[in-house]
């Protein structure tokens, strides 16, 4: 349920759903998500530049030279919330990931006290919901991992993580979708482009509330389906 | 395509193609990108009668030194900064800004510095030819996205550009001075995470502007504002103008390359109608916030967007 409506600056709404990170929370996010991104495509709801869905908020940024605060305030409390539905936008992916590449498996066994092979198990039975995507482009940050694998992140950062690992920390699953630095627990890594800068028509592969599933390929699968 | 272009003799500090902005991508982690200072970009293009929307060369403090190789142009560069052109016979000539010049085969133009300001803007009739990423021409370095494969300019980098000169005239246009350290901002999101005093400090005390500022944000350094509550928020979309504050208690303004989402609390949002002036106040400068309320902040949006439109019809032929 949508708890509060207020303003960031003059240009921007924020729709805030509750202070949980859960599911059904995001699940509502999602939907407003949704509903506000057809609006505004189907030209019913002009001057929306980015709307962007966190775990437990929408942030709306508009153009004020179009809109302006009340207008988009008139619009979210004429919404209603029991006709928004997510299966009509929701995709559902699988995911290739090699677990040869893993940099933390051992450690993670260690402090987990469970077998290496149990945690890629585990991992590979969850069904992943993407709560947002963001910080960096492509970027998702996907749950609900079994309480049993929550992990705190590295006490010190890599320096450089490359494209495709695949990481956990805490309920949540990420994929790094550039080299970049980070602190996640690496279990292992995807030959999937999930963010393409040279695609304009579809440039991320995923999107906030789809769901994903990952499919365990040999090393030799990897370097196959990363050279297509 | 026809096959005029620049060449790059020294690309300067930060010179990236930029437009209006690439939207509706932040739920993908795209941040906006986009002209810094929206004002000058405005002109810059307005000058050479070219569409609002397009893209032009921003550069910061230090511009580059181009070469025109092949075709004939005419240009205008917005903002203050000090530029020469420099004929075939090398004879140099000082420009001024918010101008039009015609430019032939083997000129060359050098963006020596912004006076006082970070931001310049370099404009050219018709436009550069380059291909836009989701409809926008803008350089996110940060994430490769953009032309010149997302990268910032380089050295003996060629830049290609629509068409020959064909308007004959040139323009100037009155561009007023807007030199102002006096920056109006709304209570942000957590603002009531701050104490008291803090709220108080925040708009009663200068704070100045770090040299670790770039597109991404603007750092800024003064009196420690105190979170009472909690330095870690859940993580959520970010709109630029956030002002947030890291467990340091020193202010960062978030700007046009920001993250898609932080999770730091904002204690104030700079108003829209301050944002340009805000991004042209160099490193050292010390700022002076003052709360107003929404319904002023979309008063000053208004004049400001009315003083755009006045300036552009100062737009007159050179004589």
């Amino acid at each position: 349920m949508l708890k509060k409506l207020s303003n960031i600056g003059d240009c921007g709404i924020v729709c805030d759903f509750g202070e949980e990170v859960n599911r059904s929370i995001n699940t509502e996010v999602i939907k407003l998500f949704h509903h506000v991104k057809k609006k505004s495509s189907d030209g019913n709801l002009s001057g929306i530049l980015n709307c962007t869905p966190s775990y437990n908020k929408l942030i709306i940024n508009f153009d004020l030279n179009k809109t302006n605060t009340n207008k988009i305030f008139d619009f979210l409390k004429s919404v209603d919330f029991s006709k928004l539905n997510l299966s009509e936008n929701m995709k559902e992916w699988t995911i290739p990931i090699c677990y040869d590449f893993e940099m933390d498996l051992e450690n993670m066994s260690k402090v987990l006290k469970i077998d290496k092979e149990e945690i890629i198990n585990m991992h590979l039975n969850t069904v992943f919901f993407i709560y947002m995507i963001g910080f960096v482009p492509g970027h998702p940050f996907m749950g609900d991992l079994d309480a049993k694998l929550f992990l705190n992140r590295l006490t010190t950062p890599r320096v450089k993580i490359p494209a495709g690992s695949v990481g956990i920390v805490e309920k949540f699953c990420n994929i790094y979708p550039y080299e970049s630095p980070g602190g996640w627990n690496i279990l292992g890594k995807t030959p999937k482009k999930i963010f393409n800068n040279r695609d304009s028509t579809n440039p991320c592969l995923l999107s906030p509330g789809d769901m994903v599933k990952f499919k365990s390929i040999s090393k030799k699968e990897f370097e196959k389906l990363n050279n297509e | 395509m026809n096959n005029n272009f620049f060449e790059i003799l020294r690309p300067g500090i930060n010179t990236t193609f930029q437009d209006h902005g690439r939207f509706n991508l932040q739920h993908f982690g795209v941040a906006p990108s986009g002209s810094m200072d929206y004002e000058s970009f405005t002109f810059a293009n307005a000058l050479v009668s070219n569409d609002k929307t397009e893209g032009v060369l921003e550069f910061a403090y230090q511009g580059p030194l181009l070469k025109l190789i092949k075709g004939k142009t005419k240009f205008a560069i917005a903002g203050k900064v000090h530029f020469q052109i420099i004929n075939s016979k090398n004879e140099t000539i000082n420009g001024e800004c918010n101008r039009t010049y015609d430019l032939e085969e083997g000129e060359k133009i050098d963006i020596l510095a912004t006076n006082k300001t970070v931001y310049g803007y370099f404009a050219i009739e018709g436009g550069f030819s380059v291909s836009p990423f989701c409809k926008s021409v803008s350089t996110l370095s940060r994430a490769n996205i953009g032309p010149n494969e997302g990268k910032k300019i380089n050295l003996k980098n060629k830049i290609f550009f629509k068409k020959n000169r064909q308007e004959k005239n040139n323009y100037i246009m009155s561009v007023p001075n807007k030199n102002n350290n006096l920056i109006r901002v709304l209570r942000g999101p957590q603002h009531d995470y701050f104490s008291d005093s803090s709220k108080k400090d925040f708009c009663s005390k200068n704070y100045k502007i770090s040299n670790l500022t770039d597109r991404m944000g603007m750092r800024l350094e003064g009196t420690f504002l105190k979170n009472i509550v909690s330095t870690n928020i859940r993580s959520e979309g970010i709109i630029k103008g956030s002002i947030q504050v890291p467990a340091d208690g020193q202010p960062i303004v978030l700007l046009n390359d920001h993250p898609t989402i932080g999770g730091y609390p904002k204690i104030a949002n700079v108003i829209s109608a301050d944002y340009d002036l805000l991004v042209q106040r160099v490193p050292s400068t010390n700022l002076l916030f003052k709360y107003i309320e929404l319904e002023e902040a979309e008063k000053a949006f208004k004049l400001y967007s009315e003083n755009i439109t006045k300036t552009l019809k100062t737009k007159s032929i050179i004589k």
